[in-house]
């Protein structure tokens, strides 16, 4: 295990590339609140807290070489989603972009679903790369042409221009949500997509605006019987009736559409049982969920609560397959951890390509890495100190207690400020995308 | 390795033992140890903590506002703030809803959009 990665095939983390501003006086603006791969890798999406999504494009070295470095660059920028007044609750309304999640691509432009706590949006990103010269009534720059001077008639031509890649909003999903939404979805039919809030979930029809279906309601007729909140909610990647939603009780519950249309009652509740003499103030809300995925093949799905990562197999609902700590040392901070508030942070968690190792985020700018098989785990910082070209990651470790061996770091010296919340893994390469508070680190695979 | 002891607490007599060993961190789990720190800091808070209080807190999140009137003054403040760094003193104990704003007072044009330093 010592100074190698883990994962399959003894991985070896390098530093690729790392995005945004070296300052350390983040703007709010800048904080980076979701990334999200496409489906083919080859566009690569944030979007922050100030309403606005970033993709980049990959640029491989040599194409036909199939471990080619490859780097991301700005492909399209655009604002979102704008702060908005809600006038009946006299209630800001963030312009903070929750989700980003990319369509199947259908033809040459790329689509994908945004969304902030109350409004989704549907960005089409096209490119153009040949204009039209040669109009009879229109002059070069755009004046128009006297038709009474025409005196013959030509065929405008296409003629090519410096690419430009446009982004326009498609379609507006508004006014369907009560509450904040946590989650998009997009369904393997390739038509719908589910959005869900903290009690409620809903169906829409990509195409259709005004209208919306609930299929699942979890509010109580007296507020004061609130006891759970839904957290998070995933189609299943290919069985289109199928989907589950996390709640802040650590349940995840399955459902099935085609056994009714208000889907409140669940076919499957996975839930692993506790130990009530192990309850303590803290056991609810750290074992509330925060990230739901499911694997790529669909037979599992993972949950991320605040100290672990569990992964479980559809077919068993009474406790989950695997478990792997996070940050374990943490158990003993969570006084601290409370009144700081960082006891309620959302971290997210995410599947490789062959569902073979799974990645999760932690403080100090560390992130961690699960490999199922040879049960192996590995501890990576992003940090600008480790940032040179092609620079091998080194494992890091964290002291829990006792003496501290060098190049350990002790509990109490992580940075709880430096979260890492938002992860992305490529759909096929060992490439990941990993967003500190403002920049985004991209890591491959050592080549060569 | 995580100091959670699971399985060895005491099978008889815990309700007796637990103020006696509440120091004794062999017993009882970091967990309760942390919860009894915060009991400690905090005696008024609630037993039920991820009850309807907690989670109610969480539906209503955002900063409440008066009306827009007082979120649009409370807008151009923190714009006037970002592109005048010298504010005078009378400006910055100014707080919002103070005074109902007139036409004058709301900024005309909306600010440029600017562009994500990840794009930069």
């Amino acid at each position: 295990m010592a100074g190698t990665g883990g994962g399959s095939n003894d991985v070896q983390w390098c530093f690729s590339q790392v995005k945004g501003a070296i300052d350390d006086d983040v703007a709010e603006a800048d904080i980076i609140s979701t990334v999200e791969f496409n489906h083919s890798g080859e566009l690569l999406a944030t979007g922050d807290k100030g309403g606005r999504v970033v993709i980049f494009q990959q640029e491989i070295e040599n194409k036909s070489q199939p471990q080619s470095r490859s780097e991301y660059n700005v492909y399209s920028t655009f604002q979102s989603h704008e702060p908005e007044f809600d006038y009946l609750k006299s209630l800001e309304i963030e312009e903070k972009i929750n989700k980003i999640r990319w369509l199947p691509q259908k033809n040459a432009a790329q689509f994908l679903l945004s969304t902030n706590d109350k409004t989704i949006k549907l960005w089409k990103i096209s490119e153009r790369d040949k204009r039209l010269e040669g109009y009879n009534l229109k002059e070069e720059d755009g004046r128009c042409i006297d038709p009474n001077t025409v005196t013959a008639l030509r065929v405008p031509v296409f003629r090519p221009m410096d690419l430009m890649v446009e982004a326009s909003p498609r379609r507006v999903f508004a006014n369907a949500h009560t509450y904040h939404i946590n989650s998009i979805s997009i369904n393997s039919d390739h038509e719908t997509y589910l959005s869900a809030d903290d009690l409620r979930i809903n169906l829409w029809h990509q195409e259709i605006t005004d209208r919306s279906f609930n299929i699942v309601d979890i509010k109580p007729v007296n507020m004061e019987e609130l006891t759970e909140v839904i957290t998070a909610a995933e189609f299943h990647p290919n069985q289109c009736n199928t989907f589950v939603y996390s709640s802040s009780k650590g349940s995840i519950r399955l459902c099935d559409m085609r056994a009714s249309a208000l889907c409140d009652k669940h076919s499957k509740l996975f839930e692993e049982p506790e130990d009530p003499s192990n309850r303590s103030f803290f056991s609810e809300i750290i074992s509330s969920i925060s990230d739901v995925k499911f694997s790529h093949n669909g037979r599992y799905m993972m949950t991320r609560d605040y100290l672990s990562v569990k992964i479980w197999d559809l077919n068993m609902e009474t406790r989950p397959v695997e478990t792997f700590q996070v940050h374990e040392y943490l158990r003993s901070k969570l006084c601290s951890l409370y009144e700081n508030d960082c006891i309620f942070d959302k971290f997210e968690c995410c599947w490789n390509g062959n569902d073979s190792v799974v990645m999760t985020g932690s403080y100090n700018n560390f992130f961690r890495m699960f490999d199922r098989g040879q049960r192996r785990d590995v501890t990576l910082e992003a940090s600008r100190e480790s940032s040179k070209p092609r620079q091998v990651l080194k494992p890091r470790k964290v002291c829990a207690g006792g003496k501290r061996k060098k190049d350990e770091i002790s509990v109490d010296s992580l940075d709880f400020n430096k979260k890492i919340l938002h992860t992305a893994w490529h759909p096929q390469d060992n490439i990941i995308a990993v967003a500190t508070t403002n920049n985004l680190y991209i890591f491959q695979d050592k080549v060569n | 390795m995580s100091e959670e002891i699971e399985g060895r607490r005491p099978s008889s007599d815990e309700a007796t033992h637990k103020e006696e060993q509440e120091i004794d961190d062999n017993v009882i789990t970091p967990e309760k140890a942390e919860e009894v720190k915060l009991k400690a800091r905090y005696p008024h808070l609630g037993a039920k903590p991820g009850g309807s209080d907690l989670l109610r807190k969480r539906l209503q999140k955002g900063q409440k506002f008066f009306d827009s009137g007082d979120y649009n003054m409370a807008k151009a403040k923190v714009k006037n703030k970002q592109q005048l760094p010298a504010v005078t003193p009378a400006e910055k104990a100014e707080i919002t809803g103070d005074h109902i704003p007139t036409p004058q007072d709301i900024p005309q044009r909306k600010p440029s959009i600017v562009a994500s330093k990840l794009a930069g």
